[in-house]
């Protein structure tokens, strides 16, 4: 069934799907990260697909593979999780990436949708266009590492208050912080 | 204080008169912000019956309420928050930090959360517990009685009074 839904993804998508994987029954796609919107909006709009529902969207920070795969010559035992994360050869995978997870509620059937997004260019274009419910995970994500999301219509902090200095959940962030305070002023 | 047989008088001193009303009216200002609060709650309902101890009224403005009963986490983002609604609670005022979180931040050792709410506002009594039960919340209660039976409300009045002041 998996791989039956592969095809259809593929079939939709064509040559913008850069990398798939399968685990567990869950199929994962790549897709370049300045096309999402367009990824996104054929993915909802095909009448066999239909992913007409967004769960989730979120970050992640691979700082250690990053690093890893910028030092090449320090090879470290025992990987055996990295396995599962496909390895694209040539320069180093950017260190971040944000994950769409959609759900189709005619087939209640699910699929992830991953770019990545390089450190010197921080931003993805908002799918807050498709779906109002991408509002607040943008924000979260913008609010914990830092990536923007041009065309989203607030792009506030959610989490942390505004003038919260970081990005906590990056990887280089200490778990105790680095000592912010909120302080309250009177006027 | 005590009281004589008969003609019903009753004879006290001033200041224990006060401490006897603010004791037996200890109207508690709930601020609950993580499962403390659900023991406060239960605390304050029929089972545990709070009001036994003259905690009558659970002010929800902070204007008439005498004891902050801080029962939760609290974040940093929120950290203002607390300090403005204590501020805003009229003297004379207690402070009971209820729970591993209020007393020290317990198990959330993070960037986000305050590290213990005596950082910001002074605590009378800490409660122990993750979460306490609410006879613990009963027993911190009791003892904030103690406290008030052992101030001496008039004691600056009285002096600036007499100096003129």
């Amino acid at each position: 069934m998996t791989m039956d839904l592969l095809k259809g993804v593929s079939n939709c998508l064509g040559p913008l799907v850069v990398a798939s994987g399968e685990f567990r029954g869950d199929v994962t796609v790549e897709v370049p990260k300045a096309r999402i919107a367009e990824v996104l909006a054929r993915l909802r709009d095909d009448p066999n697909l239909a992913y007409d529902f967004l769960v989730d969207l979120f970050g992640v920070d691979n700082l250690d593979l990053y690093e890893k795969a910028a030092k090449p010559k320090k090879k470290t035992e025992g990987e055996g999780d990295a396995a599962e994360e496909p390895k694209p050869a040539g320069p180093p995978p950017p260190r971040f990436e944000v994950i769409y997870l959609l759900l189709s509620l005619s087939t209640n059937r699910r699929l992830h949708v991953k770019v990545r997004v390089p450190e010197d260019d921080l931003s993805v274009p908002s799918v807050t266009g498709l779906w109002k419910a991408a509002t607040w995970p943008e924000r979260e994500v913008y609010d914990m590492f830092g990536i923007r999301f041009p065309g989203h219509p607030d792009l506030r902090r959610l989490l942390m208050w505004d003038e919260f200095p970081a990005h906590p959940l990056r990887k280089d962030y200490p778990l105790e912080g680095r000592g912010e305070e909120r302080i309250l002023r009177y006027e | 204080m005590e009281a004589y047989t008969g003609s019903g008088w009753l004879l006290t001193r001033l200041e224990q008169l006060v401490n006897w009303g603010r004791k037996r009216s200890p109207w508690p200002l709930p601020y609950g912000t993580a499962c403390c609060g659900i023991e406060m709650m239960c605390a304050l309902a029929s089972g545990y019956d709070m009001a036994r101890f003259g905690a009558e009224r659970p002010s929800f403005s902070p204007r008439q309420a005498d004891v902050l009963i801080e029962a939760g986490t609290i974040t940093k983002k929120m950290t203002p928050i607390l300090r403005r609604i204590y501020d805003q609670m009229a003297e004379p005022k207690w402070v009971i930090a209820m729970g591993a979180c209020a007393c020290s931040g317990g198990v959330f050792r993070t960037y986000s959360t305050l590290q213990g709410i005596d950082h910001v506002i002074p605590v009378d009594v800490y409660v122990p517990g993750c979460p306490p039960r609410p006879e613990g919340l009963l027993f911190a209660l009791l003892k904030i009685m103690d406290k008030i039976d052992m101030e001496h409300p008039l004691r600056g009045e009285i002096s600036s009074l007499v100096e003129g002041k």
